[in-house]
């Protein structure tokens, strides 16, 4: 489900199905998305936070079209406790690999896999982060 | 820092300069500026003896000189400036009354000594080069410095992030009567038709907005930038409900100086040459590592 920002419009909140994983998009090119995704945090219940949330970060291919300071982004990860993923759209096999990467998240996030819980695969990819 | 820029220096004013990176030169020596203007010349000769096609108004008999700004510089510890000129003499005669400059190159580091400190000894850090005129022979002369020095030049573009920098710093700087307002232009993208925006603010509202933003004289940081930048983009929205800030920022202009994203810039003030090349000498450092 893809929406352009936070809160979700309330009328559908009974069809909903239940949300595994929040992706954050924010566009390295575009400061609007930088905050927008800081005003649509804002609307998002704490216990997303034990590793339902990630930020996608694109256009990182780019390095001269960059309006979002790097530290911007490692601020979001730090106060809000969940990875960052970098991708190229543009570029078809970083955009599989970015979406193969997201699935096998968001089946750890439903609970699919066996044994790994969303809060300690955040918990190791925010330790893997840091090294 | 010195202020000053005598006339020399002055030749950099007022002209289109377009931004290149430049690896340290190796086995350069400043004591020998003279020998290295008979051999680009003789190579420059060499092209034309080739025929190779250069272009309309190209003009292959060109008389080389070299000369050093020794004032063009952050302090003792920066490699004095370089400045390569080309002139096109007349087929009549070989006065140099009858020279016209066509083409400026100009090698420089301005407080460049964490970087070139850092380098092995036959190295020259002179890691920023302005080119002024036509690209083929910014070409020529570019490949030559290439063969003879063993360097790798690289055009330095700038990122919106660097020019909302310059915008916030050169609005900083103090402002005469009468100048020019401080001018930025975003380039919207994902149209299908190129569409550019030119926001243009009044130097002295700009002055004092970044005035307030500021907080310690001297020392700017990158929050101060992003507020600075905020305000702006807010009371543009407020009149014109575009959000700027979902734009690309491509071209700077202030009565300092004047840079577009491509990496071109116009230096406007000679009190405030030296601040610029400062910068510009980072991101062409930042550029190399």
């Amino acid at each position: 489900h893809l929406a352009t920002s936070l809160p979700l419009p309330s009328e559908r909140d009974h069809l909903r199905p239940r949300i595994d994983l929040i992706a954050f998009m924010i566009d390295i090119k575009s400061k609007y998305s930088l905050k927008n995704v800081e005003a649509s945090l804002a609307h998002v219940d704490a216990s997303f936070f034990l590793g339902k949330v990630c930020f996608l970060v694109t256009g990182v291919g780019r390095v001269n079209y960059c309006s979002v300071e790097t530290n911007a982004v490692w601020k979001l990860r730090d106060i809000y406790c969940s990875p960052v993923l970098y991708c190229e759209l543009e570029l078809e096999g970083v955009r599989v690999a970015t979406a193969q990467r997201l699935l096998r998240m968001l089946q750890i996030c439903a609970g699919h896999i066996p044994g790994v819980s969303a809060l300690s695969f955040g918990s190791l990819l925010r330790n893997s982060e840091d090294e | 820092q010195e202020n000053a820029a005598p006339q020399k220096a002055a030749s950099l004013l007022r002209k289109q300069w377009s931004l290149y990176s430049v690896t340290p030169l190796y086995r350069f020596s400043g004591a020998r500026l003279g020998e290295y203007a008979r051999l680009l010349g003789a190579s420059i000769a060499a092209e034309k003896q080739k025929g190779l096609a250069v272009g309309v108004g190209v003009d292959l008999d060109v008389a080389v000189t070299f000369r050093s700004l020794p004032e063009l510089r952050g302090g003792q510890r920066d490699q004095p400036a370089m400045l390569v000129q080309l002139s096109s003499r007349s087929s009549v005669s070989s006065k140099s009354s009858n020279e016209k400059l066509v083409w400026s190159g100009c090698f420089c580091c301005v407080s460049g000594e964490d970087f070139s400190e850092n380098v092995p000894e036959d190295f020259t850090c002179l890691p920023l080069f302005l080119a002024n005129g036509a690209e083929n022979y910014t070409a020529m002369v570019g490949s030559w410095f290439q063969k003879t020095f063993d360097c790798h030049f690289c055009r330095l573009s700038i990122s919106p992030l660097n020019l909302s920098w310059m915008a916030a710093m050169w609005t900083g700087c103090s402002v005469e009567k009468n100048a020019c307002a401080t001018e930025l232009i975003f380039s919207v993208p994902c149209l299908p038709q190129p569409l550019d925006i030119s926001y243009a603010i009044h130097p002295e509202d700009a002055k004092a907005l970044w005035d307030t933003v500021q907080k310690t004289p001297g020392e700017i940081t990158q929050e101060e930038v992003d507020l600075f930048m905020d305000c702006l983009y807010s009371h543009f929205h407020r009149h014109f409900k575009i959000h700027l800030s979902a734009t690309k920022l491509v071209k700077v202009s202030t009565a300092i100086a004047s840079a577009h994203c491509k990496g071109t810039i116009k230096f406007l003030q000679s009190r405030h040459l030296l601040g610029v090349l400062m910068l510009l000498t980072e991101l062409a450092i930042s550029q190399i590592q």
